[in-house]
């Protein structure tokens, strides 16, 4: 006997995801989700936003990895509250990792949380997490043919923050190219050259995630 | 304003010892959703599944065959017949209206390279329906 289902395969994390979204309505809390590759400066480019942004919003970060807890280290040692979830092999962070993470921090205190994915180009693109809008970083030796290659994580990008502009000269980067692939797959995607080790370039990534914090504040209002 | 430092380490998710790829979470998903309306049904075996995958998303079906086989012995699932259909990215202009399908990686109008589509099909990701044997 046949039994129609038409049932989302990630139904059950859509809906906790959803229940964390609301948890930080209620509280008034942006939550960016970060993706990018291993060494690509995720939690360089945290450390770097932090430190323009912290004057003006009280943050958090969530930390995936695999294994260990350095980069939580990494974020504690500037004084911001930071949760360090271990996936224990698993190559993305769900939902439900989430809100026990949000259960681990102190949410009336906070303004904006950033989550720093599990380094990786694939698996945590399709995960909703809650998040008000993913972003992603490319770093120059990576290559600028990366879009063509991951489409998937370009797509679901709001912000592409290409990272390690200081080195160009040394890698055949081309950054023009890498324009026009990002253009085919994601044209509304915001694309931000920085260098999170000089400063280069964040004032305007900065600048960017501002204003969507603002814009979703206004929205919830 | 009060900046209250605090660190806490969450200990991995206990779920399965191959839980190495997403594609087994998308497994598991798939195994206790069927094994739900197997089982609400009075079913005593389920004989095929049938998913249907959009190109668009991050999913190998040799990895979800993999993952499969790996959880669904000793599951009500156990022996069934796994049948995945790709769904191809379609879209639809937003200057010129035509409606068209493409691939993963260009989904500009072929006719009149607008870059203001949208995505019609491709992006799915569900359970269609299920095949059951029912104790006579």
């Amino acid at each position: 006997m046949r039994l129609d289902m038409e049932k989302p395969i990630l139904d059950l994390n859509d809906r906790l995801a959803a229940e964390n979204r609301a948890l930080l309505n209620g509280h008034g809390i942006f939550m960016l989700d970060l993706l990018a590759s291993p060494g690509a400066g995720k939690t360089s480019l945290i450390l770097a936003t932090i430190e323009q942004l912290r004057a003006d919003y009280r943050i958090a970060v969530i930390e995936g990895d695999i294994a260990s807890d350095v980069d939580a280290q990494r974020i504690k040692e500037q004084g911001i509250p930071a949760v360090q979830i271990n996936t224990g092999g698993a190559c993305h962070l769900e939902a439900q990792m989430i809100r026990r993470a949000l259960d681990a921090l102190d949410l009336e205190s906070l303004d904006l949380i950033v989550i720093e994915n599990v380094g990786n180009l694939v698996c945590p693109t399709d995960f909703y997490l809650g998040e008000d809008l993913k972003a992603m970083i490319l770093s120059v030796p990576e290559g600028h043919d990366k879009p063509l290659k991951y489409p998937g994580v370009f797509q679901a990008a709001s912000a592409i923050v290409l990272n390690k502009v200081d080195t160009l000269g040394c890698f055949d980067f081309d950054e023009r190219e890498f324009r026009i692939s990002v253009e085919q797959i994601n044209p509304r995607a915001a694309i931000f050259p920085v260098s999170a080790k000089t400063g280069s370039g964040l004032g305007l990534w900065v600048q960017w995630l501002a204003d969507r914090i603002a814009k979703a504040r206004t929205g919830q209002e | 304003m009060t900046m209250r430092t605090r660190t806490a380490w969450l200990k991995p998710m206990a779920r399965t010892k191959t839980d190495t790829m997403h594609e087994f979470s998308l497994m598991q998903s798939v195994l206790e959703n069927v094994e739900a309306t197997a089982r609400q049904a009075g079913a005593s075996r389920v004989c095929e599944i049938r998913l249907v995958i959009g190109e668009m998303r991050e999913v190998m079906t040799d990895a979800m065959e993999f993952a499969f086989e790996a959880l669904a012995p000793q599951t009500i699932s156990e022996g069934a017949t796994l049948t995945m259909t790709l769904v191809k990215p379609r879209s639809r202009c937003g200057q010129c209206g035509v409606e068209f399908e493409h691939d993963r990686f260009h989904w500009s109008c072929p006719d009149c390279d607008s870059l203001a589509t949208e995505l019609l099909a491709g992006r799915e990701l569900h359970i269609e329906a299920i095949e059951v044997d029912l104790p006579s």
